[in-house]
């Protein structure tokens, strides 16, 4: 019976398909000598494995479904392994060491080519978790990120046109006027919830960017700026490849930063504040949180780091125009924070990389690179809907002792 | 004894719906009151009411901490309306489901905390300090509740009576003068009922905290309140003691008469 169901919705599944793609896949108008191919094999091809491929599914969807029941009663367990791996601590020093050590060859092993890539890289693991702040521990959905980003890169690039300020100054100010606009935006716009802030804050993504594009006396419109210098090293020359390795490094030192920044956030009792707030809103107040500082501090803090890579963005490439700042940008750093596991710091970092350079390695399928992104995505939604990597809570030891006063004393 | 809440002339319109019409109530210093009626009596939203989750649409809310003024809080904020002293649990439980034990319980130690975005990355003396109070006092909570065990478990693997408990233990840590527990005993075991009803009485006269809960349990309310009040309506239509409601025909009628036969 449930056989025959099954076979029934296949079927169905399968025609839907054929029905579907049968404009794109079967019809082929060759509009010079105006003729119609029918590529009637191609219906066949659709129909078949989209037939089989709906048992596959059926059959993992199932599995997973069966998993989470199990998990349910045996919470514990439920642990990755690479959970597990990380939380060995002998293993995750030696790995932390062999990191270490590859980064620090990388760029005298590889071209400067690979080197750029990895830069780029390293940039979006720094903006992965500054985005991550506000969608990953706080809970606000922000699809206009890039907008801050965008903020940091030109405020470089006008403040070096105008008055021929350097990299290492305009970072700070790239930075502040980053987190200025986040707070501007942020006070009118966070008293709204889930959907409805992520629609405002994909408009502010976008006015940004066609503010830029049209006010041409301020922005130099859709031609941007150009011939912005990259990072000085003490008025030291450098010539291309001497200082693409040195952005690399400032780049790893900007990863190190950020994973500090973060991590200390995150055990703290303003990051404790973001969670509960994510947790649970209503609950979250009654326990004393103002809710409107602390969505405001996570807001502020994301787009402070934004703007920041924004002055790196400007300093690598040496010019910046509206076209780099797109929702696609936005969307592109918000999968990294969703695929890598909300509010985990090393999801967040392998994410990066596998969005980041598999696309750059993979290049002879960069045409279905869009394709594949999406069905990454559905796929992780459902069957991994926590992330690559589930955040571990930090756990606190207790030492109870009675010290002579008789207080007691927890080390933590 | 002193009065420390006191609410004058409470209503609450949603709509077309009263759901509070004009109640006078008060809880004194050092008691245990309890607030009963039928399903939809407008218990809930009485909370809510008075701890800022909706402005009242008439009347006054009052509170005077034992050490503090006599002050109106109706239309104050809800976080603030917890650093003044009321603290609340939740009839649907509203824990951090993917946060620990312990941690649930620290975040209801931030309104009485400081630290800031930069103690926070730069860890210095003073918020060391802090947080590790914070720690302290929060597994200090746990344990005289009975939960220290399960200080490190994450809130959503615990038993649910349990997690009623954590409630309770979250909503100490703000360090009310006056706790609000809704339906507390809600789902409990007679066992667990038991243990709870100790619970709260020991927060009465270890922590001197005075203590107002909704509860459909009769032989706990009867057993640990003072004074009990009934809603029916969203009307007051009954305070007094336990012996004075059981006896109160008017009572009887609207809501002990269905289940007790009375
Ligand atoms: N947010 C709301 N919007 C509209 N009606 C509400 C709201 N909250 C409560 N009510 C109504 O108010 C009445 C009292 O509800 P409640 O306070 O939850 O009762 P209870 O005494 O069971 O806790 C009910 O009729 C309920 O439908
Ligand atoms: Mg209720």
């Amino acid at each position: 019976m449930k056989r025959l169901a099954e076979l029934r919705e296949s079927l169905v599944i399968a025609l839907w398909f054929m029905f579907l793609t049968f404009p794109i896949l079967v019809i082929q108008v060759n509009t010079i000598e105006k003729t119609i191919i029918w590529r009637w094999q191609n219906l066949l091809y659709v129909g078949i494995g989209s037939f089989a491929l709906s048992f596959v599914w059926r059959y993992f969807i199932g599995k997973a479904a069966a998993g989470g029941r199990a998990s349910g009663e045996r919470a514990e367990e439920k642990t990755s392994i690479l959970q597990r791996i990380t939380a060995d601590s002998r293993f995750s020093r030696s790995a932390i060491l062999l990191t270490a050590l590859i980064a620090l060859a990388f760029p005298f092993l590889s071209s400067t080519y690979q080197v750029n890539i990895m830069t780029t890289a390293l940039m979006y693991v720094v903006l992965g978790l500054g985005l991550n702040i506000v969608v990953g521990q706080a809970g606000l959905l922000h699809l206009g990120y890039v907008a801050f980003y965008a903020v940091g890169a030109y405020t470089y690039a006008l403040l070096y046109q105008h008055f021929g300020i350097g990299f290492w100054t305009a970072l700070p100010l790239g930075a502040l006027m980053a987190m200025v606009f986040g707070l501007l935006l942020g006070f009118p716009v966070l008293r709204l919830r889930g959907d409805y802030l992520a629609i405002v804050t994909l408009g502010f993504g976008e006015i940004t960017r066609i503010v830029l594009e049209n006010w041409s006396e301020f922005s130099s419109g859709p031609s941007g700026i150009s011939e912005i210098p990259r990072p000085g090293f003490f008025n030291l020359a450098m010539d291309l490849e001497e200082s693409t390795i040195y952005l690399y490094f400032l780049m790893v030192g900007f990863v190190l930063f950020t994973i500090f920044v973060t991590n200390r956030l995150q055990n703290s009792r303003i990051g404790r504040a973001w969670l509960a707030l994510r947790e649970d809103e209503v609950a979250c107040e009654a326990m004393g949180v103002n809710k409107t500082v602390a969505k405001m501090t996570a807001f502020a803090l994301g787009s402070t780091w934004a703007g920041m890579m924004g002055v790196v963005f400007a300093a690598k490439t040496t010019f910046v125009n509206p076209a780099s700042f797109t929702f696609l940008e936005s969307a592109m750093i918000l999968s990294i924070v969703v695929l890598g596991g909300m509010g985990s710091t090393l999801g967040v970092i392998l994410a990066s990389f596998l969005l980041i350079l598999l696309p750059e390695y993979l290049r002879a399928f960069s045409d279905y690179r869009m394709l594949l992104f999406g069905t990454i995505m559905v796929v992780m939604m459902i069957f991994r809907p926590q992330g690559i990597i589930t955040n571990i809570r930090r756990t606190y030891e207790y030492h109870f002792e009675r010290k002579q006063n008789g207080a007691p004393d927890a080390s933590v | 004894m002193e009065t420390i809440l006191e609410t004058k002339n409470l209503t609450m319109n949603f709509g077309g719906i009263k759901a509070l019409d004009r109640v006078d109530l008060d809880v004194r210093q050092g008691e245990i009151c309890a607030l009963i009626g039928p399903n939809g009596a407008g218990k809930t939203t009485f909370f809510n009411c008075i701890t800022g989750i909706y402005p009242p649409s008439e009347g006054d809310v009052f509170i005077s901490p034992p050490a503090g003024k006599r002050k109106r809080i109706n239309g104050l904020p809800v976080h603030r309306v917890t650093a003044r002293g009321l603290a609340r649990t939740f009839q649907n439980i509203r824990l951090f489901p993917d946060m620990t034990v312990l941690e649930n319980v620290m975040v209801g130690r931030h309104c009485r905390t400081k630290a800031g975005v930069l103690g926070a990355i730069f860890r210095d003396r003073i918020t060391r300090k802090e947080e590790k109070a914070v720690v302290t006092r929060s597994y200090a909570i746990l344990e005289r509740i009975g939960l220290a065990d399960l200080a490190n478990a994450l809130a959503r693997n615990l038993p649910y009576g349990d997690q009623r408990r954590l409630e309770i233990a979250r909503a100490l840590a703000t360090e009310p003068f006056l706790l609000l527990l809704d339906e507390p005993a809600a789902g409990m075991n007679p066992r667990e009922t038991e243990a709870l009803e100790e619970l709260i009485l020991r927060i009465k006269t270890e922590e001197q905290i005075s203590i107002l809960m909704i509860e459909h349990d009769m032989r706990m309310v009867m057993s640990i309140s003072d004074r009990i009040f009934v809603l029916d309506y969203g009307k007051k239509i009954a305070e007094g003691t336990a012996a004075e409601i059981w006896e109160n025909p008017v009572v009887i009628k609207a809501y002990l008469g269905e289940e007790f036969d009375a």
